[in-house]
């Protein structure tokens, strides 16, 4: 991580219920240290009179109560577990509270990317790796560095949540002890109320101004997990109702008075300006306003966002070139010759000799390569824009509060504090909304517009054509086999940059190389005696990005194909050779889990093929078994079995829905998607050129969870990369056939 | 002025005879339920009925709508929920959810066609409906259960 720039000039009002700030929190030891923040409760600036706010996640007033979702919910259900975990210790139920966003604020700052962001495998207990994960946490408390990703939303507020609610707990029974005179060890909480030993109730909301008046009590104790009433349960996602009636307003339904509609066409150069326009047929089309020029293209504002879309589309656009390669053959090129000194990204990890294992017993080598892919969720970039009086007002989803800020008033010379920011409910993301082209022509947009609210829609076309694609990359690996056993692995790969591109973006740059890159490639955790993992970074290409599992989405690809390759080699079953290597006990319980959930037999015969993997990534280690059959008309993919360690499953339903989704995201991207440039511009605009999975491919997915693990673990991206590789080792399998590139419908078909 | 029902009631709109049912519901009624992913007719997060059958309200030109009778899930979720609606938030289909009404829409016509689909049948009739989110063993099973629960009534 680069240095992250100084945030802490916003300042915040300090309520008298303000708890967070320096204050003391009693002795809840790591709970303490996740509740102090640099800056107080963002909440107690906009408390209403009577009102109360314990910390930056619990709200009071005497008409209701608000929970605040720490995270973005971008479909992985964020604004359900985390309100539930708050809910959970506060004896509330659902429908006693509303919920929303955190806004942009350092009291935000996520604790679970302490872990991924220390330079150590996460399987590392050693005290040099918890210092480590020790100072990164520090690091991001300073920097109140907020962000939605890297499968942190439960780690991050797995404790913090549920001490926010017990807090919050205790000081209204300590508020109700104060009015009724009864000792507080004499009174409970149940479903949103006070109850005293008579069986009268006091509900919260009649507290508020009452605990307002009294220091939160900080020393507070979590339940066990045997005591939760919600948590580890079949919960109800609180979204699902709104969702599947149609009452759910996303970003893209919201309304503002008096609102105009815009649409925009941007260089498909990516990063690149306008150079000249020519709206001479735009200009007289139905319904439209105005047409406005912007650093990087035109917008059209009109009465509707359909009349908007098609004047956009009728502007003659000259642009700047492309400062990557206008043409795909040399994106492969100029990463084929990035393996190379100068390219050095680091080399992560070195045990043995590796030269000397090469040249014992018979040497395997093998090129791997995976594509630019788009993250195209299904809700495109849009958001509500409103420039006045020197300040901006945006209504979007994102999943960095606070950059969006910085985003937005360095694209049209404000400062943050100028910038308010409202995060709304995603139709996905997957990464893409980490990324800031609706945010900056928004901003440009709303400050030629002032005055006027805008509400910028993304066509389709436009969203793919600016979509900061997934890393290209190319493994290089050579290994041997000796005697039955894998004796080296050398594992090389030159890629794009997609954290470290991220963070420019992001106005925070980072010289460091890209730790993202080595995820899937470093932690591998086979007894393997000589080993290396060394990344390359390829220079002047198409600008990446983090996509669904980020580095360990190609890598995971690259080393688990390989493996399988060893393992053939040396004439061992693909599974319980790797059962055999795994050096972690709990990790080899993951794989021992999808031995036994698929009643994995070895070979299957008769045109049928079983593959395995076996990746960790974001520390969440996880196998899957895929089974195809071979057809007349190509491969089916009839089955998976996944399992992964997450220490605990919070919230069981949401996790077998996610588990399911992210292989069915990671086999679809697989089988038939990239992104192509041709003329500096991708040639997919839409989803029948980069379709992924529908419903007739996918194949029956069975999930467990397991809990054996010391930490609590995400969930949102491990289940993809060993979706690719275990399918790639399936066809294998089934046909002899190994597939080294995705997209594999390239090397065979499909049904 | 095109004229047409959405969900019983009466409306009226000025605006291009080409312009997709989709943006007039969205952006001319402020109903905002179908949802806008493609213009294609790729994706079907935009499905409505007109005169009960599924369309991919993207495709369908207002003008040609007119004297027509439009639903979308607001004119489904009325009263005693429908069995596919309670199917779905059974099961928990959703994750982001921004495809489900429209996936609704579609499963509602299909059962109307088909009131016990096969897999097979349910891979004809859904595979129009993307999910970038991947909840398809979902939506298959709430169909299957929407239709077990339609034929006991």
């Amino acid at each position: 991580m680069g240095e992250i720039i100084d945030i802490s000039r916003r300042a915040f009002l300090f309520g008298s219920a303000a708890v967070a700030g320096g204050v003391a929190f009693g002795s809840y030891g790591r709970a303490e240290q996740i509740l102090m923040t640099a800056s107080g409760n963002p909440l107690a600036a906009g408390l209403a009179p009577n009102a109360v706010t314990f910390n930056p996640w619990v709200e009071i007033s005497p008409e209701r109560i608000t929970l605040i979702a720490q995270h973005a919910d971008i479909g992985q259900g964020v604004g359900s577990v985390q309100p539930y975990m708050i809910a959970e210790e506060m004896d509330l139920d659902p429908g006693q509270f509303e919920i929303r966003f955190a806004a942009p604020s350092p009291a935000y700052f996520n604790t679970g990317f302490a872990d991924e962001f220390a330079p150590f495998l996460s399987a590392d207990q050693s005290p040099a790796a918890q210092k480590a994960r020790a100072d990164t946490l520090e690091y991001l408390r300073k920097t109140g560095f907020q962000m939605t990703g890297g499968s942190s939303a439960v780690p991050d507020t797995y404790e913090k949540l549920r001490v926010a609610g017990a807090i919050a707990r205790e000081t209204l029974k300590a508020a109700a002890a104060k009015r009724s005179g009864v000792a507080v060890a004499e009174l409970r909480t149940q479903s949103g109320h006070v109850i005293l030993p008579d069986g009268s109730k006091i509900p919260y909301v009649e507290l508020s101004a009452e605990a307002a008046n009294i220091p939160p009590i900080v020393d507070v104790k979590l339940r066990d997990p045997s005591q939760w009433r919600l948590l580890g349960k079949p919960m109800t996602r609180l979204d699902i109702q709104s969702k599947a009636t149609g009452k759910m307003k996303f970003g893209i339904d919201m309304k503002i008075e008096g609102m105009v509609f815009a649409s925009v066409k941007l260089n498909p150069n990516k990063g690149q300006p306008l150079k000249s326009h020519d709206a001479s047929k735009a200009q007289s089309m139905p319904g439209v306003k105005k047409i406005l020029e912007i650093k990087n293209g035109v917008a059209v504002i009109a009465t509707n966002s359909w009349y908007a879309m098609k004047a956009v589309e009728a502007i003659d656009c000259e642009w700047a070139p492309s400062t990557y390669p206008a043409e795909q053959a040399d994106h492969w090129k100029n990463l084929e010759s990035s393996f190379m000194p100068e390219f050095l990204g680091k080399e992560w990890r070195k045990i043995g000799d590796v030269d000397t294992g090469l040249k014992s017993g018979a040497l395997v080598e093998a090129e791997y390569r995976a594509p630019y892919v788009a993250h195209q969720p299904l809700e495109p970039l849009n958001g509500i824009g409103l420039f006045k009086d020197d300040r901006l007002e945006l209504l979007l989803g994102h999943q960095s509060p606070q950059l969006v800020q910085n985003v937005a008033a360095n694209a049209i010379g404000l400062k943050p504090e100028q910038v308010t920011f409202h995060n709304q409910w995603t139709g996905g993301s997957f990464g893409h909304r980490l990324e800031y082209e609706n945010v900056r022509v928004l901003a440009e947009i709303a400050k030629q517009m002032s005055g006027t609210p805008v509400k910028l829609v993304f066509s389709r076309e436009e969203d793919f054509r600016q979509d900061i694609p997934r890393q290209i990359a190319i493994a290089r690996n050579r290994g041997s086999v000796d005697k039955n056993k894998i004796v080296t692995a050398d594992l090389k790969l030159a890629s794009t940059a997609p954290l470290n591109g991220l963070l420019e973006r992001s106005l925070i740059p980072s010289k460091d190389p890209d730790a993202q890159l080595a995820a899937g490639l470093w932690n591998v955790y086979y007894d393997i005696p000589n080993f290396r993992a060394t990344t390359y970074e390829a220079k002047g290409l198409s600008p990446c990005t983090t996509w669904r599992s980020v580095g360990a989405s190609t890598a995971g690809f690259f080393t688990e194909s390989f493996i399988d390759e060893l393992i053939h080699e040396a004439g061992l079953d693909p599974l319980n050779a790797r059962i055999e290597m795994c050096t972690v006990p709990t990790h080899r319980k993951v794989l021992e889990a999808v031995a036994e959930m698929s009643e994995w037999k070895g070979p299957l015969g008769n045109g049928k093929g079983r593959g395995v993997a076996f990746v960790e990534s974001f520390g969440t280690a996880t196998a899957e078994v895929i089974e195809v059959s071979m057809t007349d008309r190509g491969i089916k993919i009839e089955n998976v079995w996944i399992a992964a360690e997450v220490g605990k499953v919070v919230d069981p339903v949401n996790f077998e829905n996610q588990v399911q989704g992210g292989v069915v995201w990671g086999v679809g991207h697989a089988i038939n998607c990239e992104l192509t440039y041709a003329k500096g511009a991708v040639q997919q605009t839409n989803y029948n050129h980069h379709e992924a999975m529908r419903i007739y491919q996918c194949p029956v997915i069975k999930v467990r969870g397991l809990e054996n693990g010391p930490k609590v673990r995400g969930i949102g991206e491990p289940p993809v990369p060993p979706a690719a590789p275990a399918l790639a080792n399936a066809i294998f399998a089934a046909t002899g056939k190994r597939i080294r590139e995705m997209p594999f419908n390239k090397f065979i078909d499909f049904v | 002025m095109i004229e047409f029902t959405v969900n019983g009631t009466k409306q009226k709109v000025d605006v291009e005879p080409e312009m997709p049912l989709l943006w007039v519901l969205r952006d001319e009624l402020g109903i905002t339920s179908p949802k806008y992913g493609c213009g294609v007719a790729q994706c079907g997060a935009c499905t409505v009925h007109i005169d009960g059958s599924a369309v991919r309200s993207c495709q369908a030109h207002i003008g040609d709508v007119a004297g027509k009778a439009v639903t979308t899930i607001d004119g489904i979720d009325k009263g005693d929920q429908h069995p596919v609606l309670q199917a779905w938030i059974e099961h928990q289909v959703p994750q982001c959810g921004y495809c489900q009404t429209g996936q609704i829409m579609q499963a509602i016509s299909l059962l109307e066609l088909i009131p016990k689909p096969t897999n097979e049948d349910i891979n004809e009739v859904m595979s129009g409906n993307l999910c970038r989110c991947g909840t398809y063993p979902r939506i298959r099973a709430a169909i299957h259960s929407a239709a077990a629960k339609m034929a006991e009534k």
